[in-house]
């Protein structure tokens, strides 16, 4: 049995590895289908991008929603006050980051004269003017976002893997239970 | 020059009874294409165009209309898409740079809208067409506005890889905005 207040719940731990999975598909589809040239096939997973990234916006807000129903359990109490604050601040950059990136992707596509719709079925609104001048800078936004979210997603995990295999405290096995039943 | 004479000899025909044909205000007035990629709507202009109509709404079957697109001006708000559709698989602009409908008849639906009908030729095929329209005043301004969809495959538009209609879709709508300062009376009438 877990203590509640110290394990995350499972679906918090779903909710965190699938828009793990999602967002790994989505980068890696975004970073490929820019390279292409135009072909049925990059209008295809041009789709399919924004298809995965109005998911991620979604389970997104499911899973703020889920975090403030649930609050995540205490960081360590080795954990310095320095420590603490970049945790606090790396975990709302995480989520900031997976919310305004959709965001950003859809007014992109938007200014560029191209609505998106999800699983070519709903149509979401276009709050922007098809405009070039606006959709190269929101593409340049788009992209920067997302290399920073890598740089962040990177960070997360190392730290993560260095509470497991050098603090060797239980930070990274509450989010993989699978570790804590391996521990034992 | 002869094909054009010839292309032009029916509608001359109508010329009489129709009064001399006006320009439209290429600068006001819009041709765009509405495609679907993935159930995407996406719509494009072409910048470039010339249009003749003579309408008389008392007597719609005099009206003609004579319309000549410029396929190289079509504007995908993207440079490198832009020259993807000039190329041989699309409008093969450099081969067929200019798209043409001419009228051959022009009807009342009655309340307020009309429909003419006619050859559409795009990439060297040619192919009755039915562009339903409406006819409002704006200011000085006569507007002609309508759309009427075609089948872009019928055209051999999007050959090659692009034959396949589960990315863009076989159908595609042309949409038209054309703005007509008032017809004055003819000298002389």
């Amino acid at each position: 049995m877990h203590h509640p207040s110290t394990a995350y719940t499972r679906t918090a731990i779903s909710l965190h590895w699938i828009i793990f999975a999602l967002v790994c598909c989505g980068w890696a589809l975004g970073q490929y289908m820019t390279g292409l040239q135009f072909s049925p096939q990059k209008l295809r997973y041009v789709s399919w991008h924004k298809w995965l990234g109005v998911t991620v916006f979604t389970i997104a807000l499911v899973r703020l929603a889920w975090r403030i129903h649930k609050p995540a359990p205490p960081l360590p109490a080795t954990l310095s006050r320095l420590q603490r604050r970049a945790a606090t601040a790396m975990h709302a950059l995480l989520y900031a980051l997976i919310l305004v990136i959709p965001i950003s992707g859809w007014l992109f596509s938007s200014a560029s004269g191209v609505p998106t719709v999800y699983l070519g079925w709903i149509q979401l609104p276009d709050i922007l003017h098809k405009d070039k001048a606006v959709a190269d800078v929101l593409k340049s936004i788009h992209a920067a976002l997302n290399w920073t979210l890598l740089a962040l997603v990177c960070g997360h995990a190392a730290v993560a893997l260095k509470h497991h295999f050098v603090n060797r405290d239980d930070v990274l096995a509450r989010m993989i239970p699978l570790l804590k039943s391996f521990n034992r | 020059m002869f094909r054009n004479a010839l292309i032009l000899f029916p509608l001359l025909a109508l010329w009489p009874l129709a009064g001399a044909a006006q320009n439209i205000d290429p600068a006001r007035s819009t041709i765009t294409v509405q495609s679907r990629q993935m159930n995407v709507p996406v719509e494009a202009p072409f910048r470039k165009f010339t249009a003749q109509v003579s309408f008389d709404a008392n007597k719609p079957e005099a009206s003609s209309a004579r319309i000549e697109i410029d396929l190289n001006s079509f504007d995908i708000g993207d440079a490198e898409m832009n020259e993807s559709v000039r190329d041989r698989n699309w409008f093969d602009a450099k081969m067929h740079p200019t798209a043409r409908f001419v009228s051959s008849s022009v009807r009342s639906l009655g309340g307020g809208r009309f429909e003419a009908r006619g050859p559409l030729t795009i990439k060297g095929r040619t192919l009755e067409v039915t562009a339903p329209f409406i006819v409002k005043t704006s200011g000085v301004d006569r507007v002609f506005e309508g759309a009427f969809p075609i089948r872009r495959l019928q055209y051999n538009v999007g050959d090659g890889v692009w034959r396949d209609t589960s990315v863009v879709a076989d159908e595609v709508q042309i949409k038209f905005r054309l703005y007509q300062a008032m017809a004055k009376p003819a000298p002389g009438k």
